[in-house]
């Protein structure tokens, strides 16, 4: 009896959203009188952060500081269409409505500029800190602030915008299944260490490497931390969970989170997470789904780790000590199947 | 976290100010400190709690359902059965066009699952609303059940749910959804080795940290105020507008702030009714689900098993793929049915294989209804690929990641559903994996692309 090591990896791959039923998203993006710019949008930040993401798409497109934008969202009365949040479309599809939303205010808006400073809209730019300058000659520029109140007072414009982003459905021919059912794909590659006592057959994940590619990672902190929190759900998803233990029996169904076995804070993994861009043609400054893939590649990779300790194999998840302790059992000639 | 930037170089504009800095998300403060409000964090005047009578058969026919003595308990205000639904039996992706209805809101002649919602009370307080539950009487004839998906499949397997009229879902492709490349048979016949292998996964739960539900305010214009935690506005909205045969103009939906969702709320199931019984009170109207709902009523990720066979070569090259996967719907569809054709159009996984199979069936059994998670229709079926990845690699002696390398897709590759590969990347993941995790491989692998073949 003895504490054993093992090795395992999995190679992922994860579509963007999912078209089968077309898949829309809308924004509109108008200025205040002082220069502040409202997204306003119908799609759900569910504790991802998706508010603070829309809002740097948006800064970035119309080249001001990210916290002179403020995000509108969830409200159908005020927001424009959007199909929800899910199949790691987010990011992707919102982000593309924004963006579009975004460049046609940041083109009035230069209009307006232009106007004001008697100069052609194609020779200004933005310095990115609020204010609108002549190409190659900054000293000739005014503040969007000034612009704005220029827009509102004067010039009586509205510096807004509208951005949509539909990729129209797909009906999967019915004999050989060709179908369009996504748009850009997310990879990972993970490499899984653990210890298994084969006496117990309990498993300790000792360390997890997750390489993500990402198309490209709008803001490095809050894709870090989707990434991380995925990579936990996923050793979570291997070797804990389930609502149904000993299904079809329902006597162990747990009702709680005392009762639903779940990774505590001292189960979780040293994890490293590596992070590549390649930037998608179709997504907002490249980025793709990444909400959902982060999760898979530790399954698998967990259980060939285990595989690599002990040399026994469990197809059936969650891989829990009970199981793989039948199939040690079972690989040593005594015991029942796992 | 770190950031390989030498890899794809070429293809990144680092030009930003904006995209790319970590900045702080404007709402962590508020969600650190307590500040950030979600909906059930207020508490319209007069509003009524609602709470579910739930079935506690798997199968059974409903004789009769009698509330009387529940409707004479101080603090109970309504009791609403399968009657006072509109439009009772929907399904959630009527919206795209896929059918047939097969839910009802309330559970009318028969319960299909343990759990399924029979009648809604209405009460002052939530401990007299689950009084009350406890007063409702309802009279089942139980009947037989079928809980696995296997014997579901079975000719002579109880019906579970008549909407369907069979306990599979019927895609215009027939039992299941199909996608064909090449020919399987061909390539099983021409490989040196065959490796056949189940697997299978059970219901997970999302597990948020906020239960499901919503608070509904009936306005004097009106309209209904619904605060909610969907993952989908105008989803929820117009499904609401369907069940309750109310224009949509009269709803409005407010939301945006979720304590997690992970797929869980993309259902379409506390909203509807809350809804109603505002309508039919008058009254500001809170459904929230208690942890025990949200753990063993609301929908998990399904059950799945995945039965895959491959042929390969001995040099490593896979020549013939074929799967045939299985989501175990529970009693309804829901999402299920889009979820197995996600896995159909995911297999073979990120790799290059001239000959594949897949079929992907969607089946119903007395289960607890599954629906969206994250990741569905994919991460159940990684798990089978990859641990049969390792297993290919092993049978023929390669080093697992060396074996990945050699079948792994690039840029211009068809893919089995017939669309062509673009913005891979898989190769440089697996690159970086071997030198960060120092897993060493051939320095050819190390020399590979996604943008281009060899040679």
């Amino acid at each position: 009896m003895a504490m054993r090591r093992g090795r395992g990896v999995a190679a992922i791959n994860y579509p963007t959203g999912m078209n089968l039923g077309g898949d829309p998203t809308q924004a509109l993006v108008h200025s205040t009188p002082t220069g502040n710019f409202m997204v306003s949008l119908s799609s759900v930040d569910l504790g991802q952060g998706m508010k603070q993401i829309m809002a740097q798409i948006c800064a970035e497109t119309i080249g001001v500081p990210t916290d002179r934008v403020v995000v509108d969202t969830a409200d159908t009365d005020t927001g424009p269409h959007c199909m929800g949040t899910f199949a790691s479309r987010g990011t992707h599809r919102a982000g593309n409505a924004v963006l579009q939303a975004a460049r046609e205010a940041r083109q009035v808006m230069l209009e307006v500029a232009a106007e004001a400073l008697e100069v052609d809209a194609a020779d200004l730019e933005t310095d990115g800190e609020g204010n609108i300058q002549v190409k190659g000659a900054p000293q000739r520029s005014i503040s969007i602030f000034d612009t704005a109140l220029t827009a509102h007072f004067k010039q009586g414009r509205s510096i807004s915008g509208r951005g949509m982003f539909l990729v129209p459905r797909s009906y999967p021919e019915k004999e050989t299944g060709a179908m369009k059912p996504a748009t850009c794909y997310a990879h990972a590659c993970t490499v899984v260490e653990v210890e298994v006592d084969d006496e117990t057959g309990e498993v300790t994940v000792l360390s997890v490497k997750n390489v993500y590619e990402v198309g490209r990672a709008l803001n490095a902190k809050m894709v870090e931390q989707q990434l991380v929190g995925g990579s936990w759900m996923g050793i979570s998803h291997a070797l804990y969970e389930t609502t149904e233990p000993y299904y079809p029996a329902r006597d162990h169904a747990p009702a709680d989170f005392n009762a639903y076995a779940m990774p505590g804070p001292g189960d979780i993994a040293e994890t490293e997470t590596i992070v590549l861009e390649r930037p998608a043609q179709d997504g907002p400054y490249g980025a793709k789904g990444v909400g959902e893939m982060c999760a898979n590649p530790q399954i698998p990779a967990v259980a060939n780790a285990i595989f690599d300790a002990v040399g026994v194999r469990v197809d059936r998840l969650p891989i829990t000590p009970e199981r793989v302790l039948r199939a040690l059992r079972e690989k040593e000639g005594g015991g029942a199947a796992a | 976290m770190e950031l390989r930037k030498q890899y794809f170089a070429d293809e990144r504009n680092d030009d930003f100010k904006e995209i790319g800095q970590p900045r702080l998300r404007s709402d962590a403060l508020g969600h650190v400190t307590g500040k950030t409000s979600f909906f059930a964090d207020r508490t319209p005047v007069g509003m009524l709690h609602l709470k579910m009578v739930r079935s506690p058969h798997h199968h059974a026919r409903i004789r009769r359902i009698d509330t009387s003595e529940a409707e004479i308990l101080p603090g109970v205000v309504k009791i609403l059965t399968a009657e006072d639904v509109p439009h009772n039996v929907y399904t959630i992706l009527t919206l795209i066009q896929i059918g047939p209805e097969d839910e009802p809101v309330l559970a009318a002649e028969k319960v299909r699952w343990r759990g399924e919602a029979v009648a809604a009370v209405l009460a002052e307080s939530e401990r007299a609303a689950y009084e009350a539950v406890r007063k409702v009487v309802v009279d089942y004839e139980v009947l037989p059940e079928v809980l696995d998906m296997e014997a579901a499949l079975q000719t002579d397997a109880p019906l579970v749910n008549e909407y369907h009229g069979q306990n599979w879902y019927r895609y215009d492709s027939g039992q299941c959804r199909k996608v064909r490349y090449g020919d399987v048979e061909a390539g099983f016949r021409q490989a040196e080795q065959i490796l056949e292998a189940v697997y299978a996964s059970s219901p997970i739960e999302h597990a948020p940290t906020e239960t499901t539900g919503c608070i509904v305010v009936p306005e004097a214009n009106d309209r209904f105020t619904c605060y909610t935690n969907t993952q989908a506005m105008f989803f929820t909205l117009d499904n609401c507008s369907i069940i309750l045969e109310m224009p949509g103009q009269k709803l409005h939906m407010v939301g945006g702030t979720v304590g997690g969702g992970f797929g869980g709320k993309v259902d379409v199931i506390v909203e509807p009714i809350a809804i109603l019984g505002a309508k039919l009170t008058g009254r500001p109207v809170s459904f929230v689900y208690s942890r025990r709902e949200e753990m063993q009523i609301s929908s998990t990720r399904a059950a799945e098993k995945i039965v895959i066979k491959d042929g390969v070569m001995n040099d490593g090259r896979i020549v013939a793929r074929q799967v045939a996967a299985y989501t175990d719907a529970g009693a309804y569809s829901r999402h299920s049915p889009y979820g197995a054709q996600k896995a159909a159009a995911h297999f073979p996984g990120p790799y290059t294989i001239p000959n594949v199979s897949v079929d992907s069936y969607c089946v119903y059994t007395n289960r607890t209804p599954s629906s969206a998670m994250r990741g569905f229709g994919v991460t159940i079926g990684d798990f089978a690929l990859e641990v049969q990845m390792d297993k290919l690699a092993r049978l023929i002696g390669m080093d697992p990641l060396e074996f990945r390398f050699l079948n792994a897709y690039r840029d211009g590759d068809i893919k089995a559903h017939r669309q062509p590969t673009e913005g891979a990347a898989l190769i440089e993941c697996m690159q970086e994996a071997s030198r960060s995790a120092d897993w060493p491989v051939a320095e050819r692998f190390l020399q590979m692309s996604s943008r281009k073949r060899e040679g």
